[in-house]
């Protein structure tokens, strides 16, 4: 029999380890082979643990599972009181358009054999013949944005790189994933780490880099030690050194690990961080392309980013640019947290509409109650109410609509949420991680705290809620990165889109 | 001075680092890792090492959230304050905690044994609400269930 259970740190954090040892040994008790192969997440988390076995028609999942279930896969699978059927064919999975999670939870995270045999490095071997400029030119005709939520095109930021004048060059992958509700980075960190390795070794090709670093949060240690595993392996195997796949060219990773600091997943942030220095943001230009790590030509690129680059190059811009809409080509893991039913990776082409994320696909919230509203895009993103939910998939349409995708999270709150609280707890959250380098964000956040605790105190609030829309409005346009910039959003859509959530206090004053 | 500073340990991680091209939050990490907080006399050492200031270092240690100046309990409990979290109740349940062991965040229990702190997101946001006790993730953690957690450490 072969099994594959998750190392996933959801499976983990549910119990994953403890079934595979328990697997391990109901097998030696009945005197049963088995091998027992320790895959990344399908992403259907709510099914974690999920147990997988292998049969002629595929393989087959039980979830999520607990010790008591262990003993049942040896009976009768097939009337398993948590088998699920084929994986593949659950609908949240069947209906996923997967590009960059093709591999994760497929195959066995550390075997370079299995990465190679499911498409892994023909990317890298077609980058070798077409070049540093076919590299870029091909990054380009993608349409391949920056994932990290700023969505600059990929293959512009290279080619920019690769122009610049410059002894060393560098490739940064910024997996410092602090956002709540996402988990893309992470999950591929241990579900397909060599896809980050060929991704990021293309890179360094497109461009002349030779060395990379993976800036990966400290909240991650499965993440940390699945890639540094990698990266021994890959070393060994000659796809990470001085002479990279036999083409002359020297490409050498690091992991580089952070301290707990949130503003540090922005860029010059994070890079001043990978200096050794407090985490603060640069003031730009000069941008990170011209004058990046150590004051050299650096690329820095989310994860997820990095994370497609093979299969661009592996299936061609074309295939990759004919999913999406408008100017969002291809595809976004979107991952949907929070008080959900069936929450998880979604994989899908752009262009698919928030409702029919929330509601169709993750069936709503996990308790059952009515869904009240969505942040989308982690701690700096806007809160949508329902009647919101036609907005599309897309940077452009969420921009329209005051909000952003960011790095493709989605939290589901139910109708229990106190929207004024959250509200409070963006500033809350601006005040604590602000690098303190610029006035709007440092002060700026601290005051909107107190001001949104006189709103919610029922002091003149009127006149306060005028207040943070100008406070808002300084911090949008004075603060030098996307921290003290973008809490107004959170803030500002929670007022805009549930008045009645700030001014309950008021009412209750008056009524008395 | 830390009773359990020893000179010769600290010189030890630094020279292991010191080929790195950004060697020092490296080094803070793996001298928090040996002894539980970055003293002062290890911040002076370094700084002397990397030829850098100590006001440098101690910048560096206080900005970032991971390291400590002073020791935890014997038992770190860390759980997450972000939104998706808040969205299964967790700060109900932490509030409830928190007053059951009669602390603050931050705080460690008066017998030293667990402290319970703050953390923005591990990533398992679709099994919330999460927590991290000593070094190990834990998801799905109803008010009960953290109750349970916390009880391994006390």
């Amino acid at each position: 029999m072969h099994f594959y259970v998750p190392c996933d740190a959801v499976a983990i954090a549910t119990g994953a380890d403890k079934i595979a040892a328990a697997i391990a040994a109901q097998a030696a008790r009945r005197g049963l082979d088995v091998q027992i192969t320790r895959n990344g997440s399908r992403g259907m988390f709510w099914l974690e643990p999920l147990v997988e076995l292998v049969t002629p028609e595929g393989r087959v999942g039980f979830g999520p599972m607990t010790l008591a279930d262990v003993p049942g896969l040896f009976e009768e699978a097939a009337n398993h009181p948590k088998a699920v059927g084929l994986v593949e064919q659950i609908p949240f999975f069947a209906k996923q358009q997967r590009l960059t999670f093709a591999r994760c939870g497929v195959i066995d995270p550390l075997n370079l054999g299995d990465y190679i045999a499911h498409g892994g490095y023909v990317g890298l071997a077609h980058a070798i013949k077409l070049g540093a400029a076919g590299i870029c030119a091909e990054v380009k005709d993608s349409g391949l944005r920056g994932r990290g939520g700023a969505g600059f095109p990929t293959g512009v930021k290279w080619e920019t790189v690769r122009t610049a004048p410059g002894d060393q060059k560098y490739v940064v992958c910024n997996a410092d994933e602090g956002d709540s509700g996402t988990f893309a980075d992470r999950m591929m960190m241990e579900g397909d780490p060599f896809c980050l390795i060929e991704g990021m070794t293309i890179a360094g090709l497109a461009t002349g880099a030779t060395k990379g670093y993976v800036y990966i949060r400290s909240e991650y240690p499965h993440s940390i030690r699945t890639m540094n595993k990698a990266i021994a392996l890959a070393r060994r195997a000659n796809l990470l050194g001085a002479d990279v796949m036999d083409s002359g060219h020297t490409f050498d990773l690091e992991v580089f690990v952070g301290a707990g600091a949130y503003v540090c997943g922005e860029e010059t942030a994070l890079l001043d961080s990978l200096e050794g220095k407090r985490g603060q943001v640069r003031a730009k230009p000069p941008i990170p392309a011209l004058v990046g790590l150590f004051g050299k030509p650096t690329v820095i690129n989310n994860a997820i980013s990095l994370f497609t680059i093979p299969v661009i190059l592996e299936k061609g811009a074309k295939h990759y640019a004919d999913f999406g809409m408008g100017r969002s080509r291809g595809t976004m893991p979107v991952q949907i947290a929070g008080n959900v039913k069936h929450g998880g990776l979604f994989e899908v082409a752009f262009g698919v509409t928030l409702g029919e994320i929330i509601n169709d696909i993750a069936g709503g919230t996990a308790t059952g109650r009515p869904v009240r509203a969505v942040q989308a895009g982690g701690p700096l993103g806007a809160y949508f109410p329902p009647s919101l939910f036609d907005t599309e998939y897309d940077y452009e349409a969420f921009t329209r609509r005051n909000g952003l995708i960011g790095h493709g999270g989605l939290v589901v709150f139910d109708d229990s949420v106190d929207m004024a609280k959250m509200a409070r707890f963006a500033m809350e959250f601006c005040a604590h991680e602000s690098c303190g380098k610029c006035t709007p964000c440092r002060i700026g956040s601290t005051r909107g705290v107190e001001v949104i605790d006189k709103i919610i105190a029922g002091v003149e609030p009127e006149k306060n809620i005028a207040l943070v829309h100008d406070l808002c409005e300084t911090m949008k346009f004075g603060s030098l990165c996307a921290l003290g910039g973008f809490t107004p959003y959170p803030v500002l859509s929670a007022i805009a889109h549930f008045p009645e959530d700030f001014s309950k206090s008021a009412i209750k004053l008056a009524a008395e | 001075m830390d009773s359990n500073f020893k000179t010769e340990l600290v010189e030890a991680i630094i020279l292991a680092h010191q080929n790195l091209e950004g060697p020092l939050l490296p080094i803070l990490h793996s001298i928090q890792e040996e002894f539980g907080l970055i003293s002062e006399d290890a911040m002076r050492l370094v700084a002397s090492k990397l030829n850098i200031t100590r006001a440098e270092v101690y910048g560096v240690v206080s900005f970032y959230h991971d390291y400590r100046q002073k020791p935890a309990g014997r038992h770190v409990l860390k759980l997450c304050r972000a939104e998706a979290c808040q969205s299964m109740g967790s700060e109900e349940n932490a509030a409830r905690l928190l007053a059951r062991l009669g602390l603050d965040w931050g705080e460690t229990t008066p017998d030293g044994r667990l402290t319970v702190e703050p953390i923005y997101c591990l990533g398992l946001c679709a099994c919330a609400p999460s927590a991290m006790l000593d070094g190990e993730i834990h998801a799905r953690l109803d008010a009960a269930g953290l109750e349970a957690l916390a009880l391994e450490a006390l």
